[in-house]
């Protein structure tokens, strides 16, 4: 019963969501604005931490390789491979699910203790889909763009690292970034970006607005929406994984 | 005009409203009025659609709540003004745009149409030079008073007002309180406020229903309430020193 009523709960509002929208022209509105706050604001987390994990993978690779029958040029082959298949779409995902996760649920948690979803609900609007419904199509449009931005600034990083440290040439690692490339690596990893921003923004936006109490409430929420999300992504990952390479 | 007709509701096993018939009628200010925890908040929650009734009706104008479609009660709402006790404001938009808020979502009127309206209803509520703060900027006073202004720049018919005083000094008190009456009587609407400050009774109370341990205990209006025998209205009118003193006189 514990599982089972917070999922009908949250499929129940996740039909709310995807009601049709009062005024489309004010919701376009909203994803723009949900575009920036969630997305554009999120750029400098996500370009820190790319270039220093692309840094620290490539050094590492570089340590572990030390076979003369695996050629050098592996490193940067592995460093693509990590953070195409893995670093990028995850994990990123799961930074992106504390810094938006929270942010969403405390928003909408604070609006709900202080009474603007009842608000909204007495003017007529329908308060799950003018507020989650813009964010869930704003991240599922701008996180597959960062986590773009992550996998070049990784391998920036990496190739950054390695010119520093004496490691490998730029041409070796050139070499490794491009061999064997498969372009569906590259869709595998979007696929999963999209699916992880639907289950970081539907949750936080779920524990958000069951919100009641006070500011102690939309604490725990904002904790319990970046827990289960984090949660859910490590689930998806594994079956879509399952699904999509196996 | 809006009718309860038997409503009862529940929490948990426990009675909070317990057969409520009331008519709240149109061109007055109807109070709910009664302690702490006698219920008056559930009832406005019912009636405004926010609780559903577990048993009754609430009827707006002949149209019973509980057996309308989703759509119609949708349309019930955008007919509805709500003043919420904190404000209920939203945080992330200017005191201009909270006002605009209900007709860009619910009128095709252009952008500058929008604000000559949240202007006229601004200057209605006696604010004018703050179109451009935002709520955290603004006093409480002023708070309510912008919540007036966007429950009204749709023209509702019904407008509904949760303890409209509390965090408000005495003064502040009586604007708000002559403002929702003024409006009241000007728009022809049908205003219910829940409160139990009794200065609101005495000041606007036209129509009044006193909620005790969940039924409607008493009714009247701002002349009855002084001169009732009832021994609950009186212990809840007359619970101050002040007002005491003044009986006496």
């Amino acid at each position: 019963m514990k599982i089972i009523t917070p999922l009908g709960q949250y499929l129940l509002l996740m039909r709310l969501v995807f009601k049709k929208p009062e005024n489309p022209r004010i919701y376009f509105k909203r994803i723009i604005q949900e575009i920036d706050s969630l997305g554009i604001d999120s750029l400098g987390i996500v370009a820190i931490i790319s270039i220093f994990i692309g840094a620290v993978l490539t050094i590492q690779m570089a340590f572990n390789i030390d076979s003369p029958l695996i050629p050098i040029y592996t490193i940067g082959f592995a460093t693509r491979k990590s953070v195409i298949l893995e670093f990028s779409p995850t994990i990123v995902s799961l930074i992106l699910a504390g810094k938006v996760g929270s942010q969403i649920a405390s928003e909408i948690g604070t609006m709900r203790v202080t009474e603007q979803i009842d608000a909204l609900e007495i003017m007529g609007v329908n308060p799950p889909s003018y507020l989650i419904f813009p964010k869930i199509i704003a991240a599922m449009i701008i996180n597959p763009i960062l986590i773009l931005v992550s996998m070049i600034l990784a391998l920036f990083g990496g190739w950054l690292s390695g010119e520093l440290t004496g490691l490998l040439t730029s041409s070796t690692y050139v070499l490794g970034i491009r061999f064997a490339f498969k372009g569906f690596d590259i869709v595998y990893a979007l696929v999963k970006t999209v699916v992880f921003a639907f289950l970081i923004t539907s949750i936080s936006g779920y524990f958000g607005y069951y919100t009641s109490g006070g500011a102690l409430e939309v604490g725990r929420s904002s904790t319990k929406a970046v827990v289960n999300s984090s949660i859910m992504i490590l689930l998806f990952n594994l079956i879509l994984t399952q699904l999509l390479l196996a | 005009m809006i009718e309860a007709i038997h409503v009862y509701k529940e929490f948990n096993g426990k009675t909070v409203l317990n057969d409520i018939s009331f008519v709240f009628e149109q061109g007055k200010t109807n109070l709910i009025i009664g302690q702490s925890g006698s219920g008056k908040t559930v009832l406005m929650k019912c009636l405004v659609g926010l609780f559903p009734v577990d048993s009754g009706q609430v009827v707006f104008n002949g149209r019973v709540f509980s057996e309308i479609s989703y759509g119609e009660k949708k349309k019930i709402r955008q007919e509805i003004g709500m003043l919420f006790q904190g404000g209920a404001l939203f945080d992330s938009l200017s005191v201009e745009e909270n006002v605009m808020f209900p007709l860009s979502m619910f009128t095709k009127q252009t952008l500058e149409e929008n604000r000559e309206r949240a202007n006229f209803c601004l200057k209605r509520v006696n604010l004018e030079n703050v179109n451009k703060l935002y709520p955290s900027e603004i006093s409480g006073g002023m708070k309510k008073r912008v919540a007036i202004a966007r429950a009204i720049s749709l023209n509702p018919k019904y407008l509904f007002c949760d303890e409209p005083n509390s965090g408000l000094d005495p003064t502040t008190s009586i604007v708000i309180d002559n403002l929702i009456s003024e409006i009241t009587q000007e728009y022809q609407i049908t205003t219910i406020v829940n409160t139990h400050d009794m200065n609101s009774v005495i000041e606007i109370g036209d129509k009044i229903a006193f909620i005790y341990k969940g039924q409607l205990w008493w009714q009247g209006d701002k002349h009855d309430i002084l001169h009732t025998d009832n021994k609950e209205i009186n212990d809840f009118v007359y619970a101050t020193e002040l007002t005491r003193r003044l009986k006496g006189k």
